[in-house]
């Protein structure tokens, strides 16, 4: 339940928070610096979210917060009370891949993995904004995702395929 | 990160009187700029007060046919609204020539006006920095400079301001309305962002307590003839050397009106009205457009590492002046600049 703006929180200690991840709710108490990042890694036990830079430089924990890609290092977690978010983790239903992550296997577009679930989240991301049309605009709109093995031909080609664009 | 006490304002009014009750308060919108500052130390609020629910994320026009902008309208949202896409386009333009798609949906319009400086030195909190710590000493004068100032600059402190969106609102002549203990008020963009002279730790004309609440843009949006030319190390995800928006209104080749402002060479993005008034009534052509450059250029001071600034400088300008007669401005997906 969101709560409404400006109701009185504790002052200070543990603020109590109420998440929607990948479908459940999720109730936790985060110190007001916690990150969004570091609630799901920490508190939830939800690691497929990577931290790489920690400074909104690289991607790598990106999740879908309300249906928009954000990077979840640069939010409080207390700041998104209320929220839905999606990571990885939630993007399988009944059993079978998402379609960018089959996607993602069948163009090999990872090396090591550890920017995929960023990368992965993101493309879900702009596959729904919309705006991606052309493989130079996939490339624009994805430059918010560092892969620092450069699978960056199979990436776009991977997002290109989940776009329904073979 | 230090301790600090959170709190959400319930109203304009609520998050003015909530900064005023304490000392070194600080609002937070979208959280882009101040934790990553607070997590390098440079940022250290006592009390955060999140804005970020406040009903300021509209986009209307205005009785006069601008269009007025919410001061928590994510970035992404006003790059892709359809009134500034038809009316605006160079801002929507410079909105997505700036950051990653992720960090526009969060990034507020008012975060975006009062992002500070990326100077590595303001960002290492090892080193002296007078806008982090006033009268400390400015070691980017001597030393790593690529990025700094060559316009507008002081002895104290040779910073820019990195926003690509304010670039574009310095053309559009925006107004920046805000709110404060004493009322509200409205500021001419000319007037928002200062020069750093001897007190760099100030960024702007804001007065203490005093938060954006909208920006307003007039009905002039160059619709036809712009461009937002952004030159940088790498062609996506980083920030200016130099930027160039340009408006032009062009009448059977001649000019009646020309704008342009450069980003990443000043404390504020940087216009010239000399240079503007010279290219009325000319012929739109690159001999004119170099003269504007050179006036605007004439007091430029490069530094050892960005030089190579006032001769890119010149060259954007021109380009983009180019650009915008030709009414083929610079798409932001198309690395090739045309
Ligand atoms: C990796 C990276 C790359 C980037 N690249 C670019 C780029 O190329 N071009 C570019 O232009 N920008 C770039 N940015 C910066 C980005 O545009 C800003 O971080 C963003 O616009 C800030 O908005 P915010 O809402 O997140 O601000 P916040 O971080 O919430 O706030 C920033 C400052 O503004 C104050 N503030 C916020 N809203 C208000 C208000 N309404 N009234 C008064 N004070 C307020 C806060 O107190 C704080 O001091 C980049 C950022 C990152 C992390
Ligand atoms: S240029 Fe300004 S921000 Fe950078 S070190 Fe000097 S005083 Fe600090
Ligand atoms: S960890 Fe968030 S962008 Fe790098
Ligand atoms: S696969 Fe290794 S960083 Fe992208």
């Amino acid at each position: 339940m969101a709560r409404s703006p400006g109701e009185s929180l504790p002052a200070q200690g543990k603020l109590p928070v109420v998440l929607t991840i990948n479908g459940k709710r999720a109730q936790l108490g985060v110190a007001p610096w916690t990150t969004l990042l570091d609630a799901l890694r920490d508190h939830l036990d939800l690691t497929g979210t990577k931290k790489g830079c920690d400074h909104g430089q690289c991607g790598a924990c990106t999740v879908l917060l309300n249906g928009r890609r954000i990077n979840s290092c640069l939010t409080f977690a207390v700041m998104q009370d209320g929220a839905e978010i999606t990571t990885v983790e939630g993007l399988a239903a009944n059993g079978s891949l998402h379609p960018v992550q089959q996607a993602f296997i069948d163009h090999d577009a990872f090396q090591c993995g550890y920017c995929t679930s960023g990368q992965i989240c993101s493309a879900v991301g702009l596959i729904s904004e919309g705006r991606a049309k052309s493989a130079a605009e996939i490339r624009e709109l994805m430059s918010g995702n560092i892969c620092r093995c450069g699978a960056y031909p199979n990436i776009v080609a991977a997002i290109q395929q989940a776009m329904g664009k073979p | 990160m230090i301790d600090f006490e959170y709190v959400r304002a319930s109203d304009v009014a609520d998050a003015v009187r909530q900064s005023a009750a304490s000392t070194g308060a600080k609002f937070i919108a979208g959280g882009t700029n101040l934790i990553d500052l607070m997590k390098e130390d440079v940022e250290k609020p006592r009390r955060l007060i999140d804005i970020s629910r406040l009903p300021l994320k509209q986009v209307e026009e205005t009785a006069e046919g601008g269009v007025k902008i919410g001061a928590l309208v994510p970035n992404s949202d006003l790059a892709y609204h359809s009134l500034i896409e038809r009316r605006y386009p160079v801002l929507a333009s410079a909105i997505l020539a700036g950051a990653s798609a992720q960090l526009r949906n969060m990034a507020s319009i008012g975060g975006n006006l009062l992002q500070r400086t990326r100077c590595y030195y303001f960002y290492d909190a090892a080193t002296p920095c007078n806008k982090r710590e006033p009268g400390s000493g400015c070691p980017a004068i001597e030393g790593l400079n690529r990025m700094h100032a060559i316009l507008g600059a002081s002895e104290h402190c040779i910073a820019t301001h990195p926003s690509d969106m304010c670039v574009a609102l310095a053309i559009l002549e925006a107004r920046v309305h805000v709110a404060g203990p004493d009322g509200e008020r409205v500021i001419p963009f000319p007037d928002f962002h200062r020069l750093p002279g001897d007190m760099p730790q100030t960024d702007t004309n804001l007065q203490p307590h005093e938060i954006v609440t909208a920006v307003e843009i007039p009905p002039q949006g160059f619709a036809k003839n712009y461009t937002y030319l952004k030159i940088r190390d790498r062609l996506s995800y980083a920030f200016a050397l130099v930027s160039v928006a340009a408006g032009l209104e062009i009448e059977d080749g001649t000019i009646k009106e020309a704008r342009f402002a450069l980003g990443g060479v000043a404390h504020k993005p940087w216009r010239n009205r000399a240079a503007e008034d010279l290219l009325r009534g000319q012929a739109a052509n690159a001999g004119n457009f170099q003269q504007a450059a050179d006036i605007l250029l004439r007091e430029a001071k490069g530094y050892s590492h960005n030089r190579f600034k006032i001769d890119l400088a010149r060259r954007t300008i021109v380009r983009a002046l180019t650009q915008a007669a030709r009414g083929t401005p610079q798409i932001q997906s198309d690395k090739k600049v045309r």
